[in-house]
């Protein structure tokens, strides 16, 4: 249980939105790198998802704190 | 050339990430452990942080062979995956941190509190099953992220027996300096060194999806130095536009 508990924390916690960035990241360059000669797009967009990603947490993040 | 620079290059990487990642989580455990130790006894504070290293070893052992023997590039996705997700984590606090967005984390404070918990409970003849017990769960929690970073990095990057020693190194001399200052582990500049983490578990996340994936990166583990510059940019414009932003709106309320 405390194990399950520490996964939760460690991965989800009180930011859901990392982790539910990270699979569709995870899933785009699934794709991006199965499709024949999108290894150059998948190397522009893998960064460019994660910084995207952290935007949007960060401009939550702020939201939340103006509401406080 | 390029084979000795792109090898030393992930090295390099490797041995920050671990080492920085080791140095933040032991400032936490280690202030948990003073208090522990000044208000309750060391003999039942060393006892907790003692069974919880055992613990820890044993998880390594028992975790780190099985971790080896999961093809590469399986291995790579899933630990490249969390790697995004705690860098993310790790540097959307250090970012909200510097901007003011949220307050730092303060050593002081938190040393404070688990003073005033341990004093409320009462103490027991013999020995102290409470503190015992917190410096146990304070070691082991704290721990079980550096088990999970020394495991994930070092299993992915092939070198878990390096990995494994900066880890060791990091404990002994986050625990040497401790015990030299004793507790005024708030000097420590923990949101530039969780800054810096963030960066780097990003950096790994963001190269082994890739790997995983099957991505060819261009210039192989020398791509680890760019997604670092690429990173620390943002973060540096992320802390510059919060904090504009925070200070336009007080500008406003005023």
């Amino acid at each position: 249980m405390g194990f399950a508990r520490f996964w939760w924390d460690f991965l989800i916690g009180d930011t859901p939105e990392l982790f539910v960035a990270a699979l569709t990241v995870i899933g785009v360059i699934a794709i991006l790198s199965e499709a024949a000669g999108a290894n150059v797009a998948a190397i522009i967009a893998l960064p460019l998802l994660v910084v995207a990603s952290l935007g949007i947490s960060l401009y939550r993040a702020q939201g939340v704190s103006r509401k406080q | 050339m390029l084979i000795a620079t792109s090898v030393s290059s992930g090295v390099v990487v490797l041995v920050g990430a671990v080492f920085l990642t080791c140095c933040v989580e032991m400032v936490e455990a280690l202030t948990i452990v003073f208090a522990v130790g000044h208000t309750r006894g060391w003999r039942s504070a060393f006892e907790g942080v003692a069974a919880a290293l055992f613990v820890l070893a044993a998880l390594v052992g028992a975790f780190g062979p099985a971790l080896v023997s999961i093809p590469l590039n399986i291995l790579r996705l899933v630990v490249g995956g969390v790697l995004l997700i705690f860098g993310m984590q790790w540097l959307r606090k250090a970012i909200l941190r510097s901007s003011g967005l949220k307050s730092m984390h303060d050593e002081d404070a938190i040393y404070e509190a688990k003073v005033a918990e341990l004093r409320a409970s009462g103490q027991s003849q013999g020995r102290d099953r409470i503190a015992f017990v917190m410096a146990f769960k304070g070691v082991f929690l704290e721990g079980l992220e550096v088990v999970v970073a020394v495991l994930t990095l070092g299993t992915s990057a092939h070198r878990l027996g390096l990995a494994a020693s900066v880890a060791g190194v990091a404990i002994v001399v986050v625990a040497v300096t401790g015990a030299v200052v004793a507790k005024q582990l708030s000097r420590v500049p923990e949101n530039a060194m969780k800054m810096s983490v963030g960066i780097l578990l990003i950096t790994y996340g963001t190269f082994w999806t890739g790997e995983g994936l099957r991505v060819r990166w261009p210039g192989g583990d020398t791509m680890l130095l760019g997604l670092i510059g690429i990173y620390a940019v943002v973060s540096w414009l992320g802390v510059s536009l919060l904090r504009r932003t925070q200070a336009r709106a007080s500008r406003v309320a005023a």
